[in-house]
């Protein structure tokens, strides 16, 4: 595929691949994506807006310039300043991250000079690149710093730096996620109405998504990291009524794929740490507008729980002969989750829930063990 | 109104300060917008509000704010666009108008609402989709409506923010944000004070009354923003 290397969210060239339920493929303008769907039908999209994560500064006990790429969180609160991050050596997002060097070694209890900001780190999380970290003073002013200093996470296939602008989508709310959740920039005001004209419904959750691409095989491994989120009661409610009514749930996106999946379409806030793959049962949603995803990316992996190897090949090859745009400025795909014959493991979400508010419990304590640690 | 979110920009003198007040006595959770960091910092301790240093005339610190106001609120229900520029000081004919005071009072009193109102949204449908209403108030002036004399750049300025909220207001009824526009009335305040230096300050509205009364019009939109 192409690399869409300018920072428009919606070109009126946009193309939408459309996988439906019976496995046939074909190709549309984006903005007949709506087409697709049926009165009764809830579509639900991510209204994070995207924080300015690529912080530049450095490392005060060597001097060395670096850039912290804040990676994750442990909680969608504005309280929460400590974050896993990706660092890297001098350069810019005008170099391609594979080639990026190594940051200095950073030990715990060192500090970051980041423009206003200051930060500790609190330790190394397996990988000389993946950190702890903690913002030093209090919450407004850390905000401030980010909001003032920071710069939109951004790769080399891109033209120019971007803006914040550029990476809020439309329905951008909560500064939460560290990239965008670039799905959503499918989504206007006028898609919004369209769909309330033709009675599907629309609902958001937030879900913070995490840096998408490291460079470093092992660390691309390891992603997505877990992702703090929240589904709003009246989004759980609506998730609900459309199911009753026999509608379908349409994810704008793979963050919402992984909040609805985790929470079971429940209304609360939960740390979603779980992979959505081949294996994956789907319990609430039943269809995915997402970009366009190459075989060796993790989003690629979460479109196998909607379809086989055999439907998505055949899909990489339309895009790939179609001459689609990929990346987060790229062409969309539709995806209709395939019925599968074997029985599904769905009729037990109080377990699965029960054992995620454990694994939330224990990875918040962690993230405070660790900078306490080192305070 | 304990759980209310609002922000306000313009926080720190005139109307804006005594709305800050106004929303802080009613138990909303109030961030504020102003210029001058100093003028922040004493408001935002002595009211208990969150303030922000920003100037919604400048493009390049609109997402910056918005962020912060999102962050520190939690998501957003009533926004006040209330920061407003004069123009040129002293008043002037639209003749005698220099170019780039005219903009200085586009950029502040028209693209400056826009530009913020556009990055909250997001922020203020949530809101609405969460059944809280949301509503956006723009503070007008009866120089929107009638033509003065030496008010050209501010009174056009105002006509347009005017207009620009009607359409708003037609375009989101189906997402529930509601766009109010209201003229405070003359008030004793800085910003009067260097448009009619010699006005008597017993023919004033108090800053407090108007805010006493933009709030009430604020809570009856929100408690109709579904009806």
């Amino acid at each position: 595929m192409i690399a869409a290397s300018h920072a428009l969210q919606r070109p009126r060239d946009a193309r939408v691949l459309v996988i439906d339920a019976r496995g046939a493929i074909r190709h549309a303008p984006r903005a007949e994506w709506i087409d697709q769907l049926r009165a009764g039908d809830l579509v639900v999209a991510n209204d994070a807006a995207t924080l300015p994560a690529s912080l530049h500064g450095t490392h005060l006990a060597s001097g060395a310039p670096i850039e912290v790429r804040l990676a994750a969180r442990a909680s969608l609160a504005a309280e929460e300043l400590s974050f896993s991050a990706v660092v890297f050596g001098a350069g810019d997002w005008r170099t391609r991250t594979e080639e990026r060097p190594l940051p200095p070694p950073l030990a715990p209890g060192e500090r970051l000079a980041l423009g206003p900001l200051a930060a500790t780190v609190c330790g190394e999380l397996g990988h000389p690149r993946l950190v702890a970290l903690r913002f030093e003073g209090d919450a407004g002013a850390v905000w401030a710093g980010i909001a003032r200093h920071g710069r939109p996470i951004q790769y080399a296939y891109m033209s120019e730096p971007l803006a914040l602008w550029d990476v809020w989508t439309p329905i951008a709310a909560l500064p939460v996620a560290f990239e965008a959740p670039s799905a959503g920039f499918a989504l206007d005001w006028r898609a919004l109405a369209r769909l309330r004209s033709r009675s599907i419904g629309f609902a958001s959750i937030t879900l913070a998504a995490g840096i998408s691409s490291t460079g470093d095989a092992a660390l691309d491994a390891r992603l997505p990291l877990a992702e703090p989120y929240c589904v709003p009661a009246g989004t759980a409610t609506s998730i609900r009524d459309a199911k009753a009514r026999g509608g379908r749930i349409i994810a704008v996106g793979t963050t919402v794929v992984r909040a609805l999946e985790h929470s079971g379409g429940r209304a609360g806030s939960g740390l979603a740490d779980q992979r959505v793959d081949a294996t994956t049962d789907l319990c609430v949603v039943d269809a995915i507008l997402t970009g366009t995803h190459e075989p060796h990316e993790s989003h690629y992996q979460l479109l196998r729980a909607f379809a086989d190897e055999a439907l998505l090949a055949a899909a990489s090859q339309a895009l790939e002969t179609a001459g689609y745009r990929t990346h987060e400025f790229g062409d969309s795909m539709l995806v209709f989750k395939t019925p599968r014959a074997a029985l599904s493991n769905c009729a037990r979400p109080e377990r699965h829930k029960a054992w995620a508010q454990a694994l939330t419990g224990f990875l918040r304590g962690a993230a405070s063990r660790s900078c306490s640690a080192s305070a | 109104m304990n759980d209310l979110k609002v922000a306000i920009t313009g926080g720190t003198s005139g109307l804006g300060l005594a709305l800050v007040r106004e929303f802080r006595r009613r138990g909303a959770r109030v961030a504020f917008v102003a210029r001058t960091a100093s003028a922040v910092a004493e408001v935002a301790r002595s009211q208990q509000a969150h303030g922000i240093v920003g100037d919604v005339a400048r493009k390049e610190d609109i997402h910056p704010v918005a962020l912060q106001i999102s962050a520190a609120l939690g998501g957003l229900d009533v926004l006040v666009n209330n920061a407003s520029s004069l123009g040129p000081v002293p008043l002037a004919l639209l003749a005698d108008t220099e170019c780039e005071d005219f903009a200085q009072a586009l950029e502040t009193n028209l693209l400056g609402p826009f530009r913020l109102t556009k990055a909250l949204l997001g922020a203020l449908a949530a809101s609405a989709r969460q059944g809280r209403g949301a509503v956006v108030l723009n503070v007008s002036s009866d120089a929107a409506i009638n033509a003065y004399a030496q008010w050209g750049a501010y009174g056009a300025s105002k006509a347009a923010l005017r207009h620009m909220g009607a359409v708003w207001d037609e375009e989101l009824r189906g997402e529930a944000v509601r766009f109010l526009c209201l003229d405070p009335g003359d008030m004793d305040t800085a910003l009067h004070a260097r448009a009619i230096p010699d006005a008597d300050p017993a023919t004033l509205k108090r800053p407090e009354v108007a805010a006493r009364e933009l709030a009430d019009a604020v809570v009856h939109a929100l408690a109709t923003a579904h009806a």
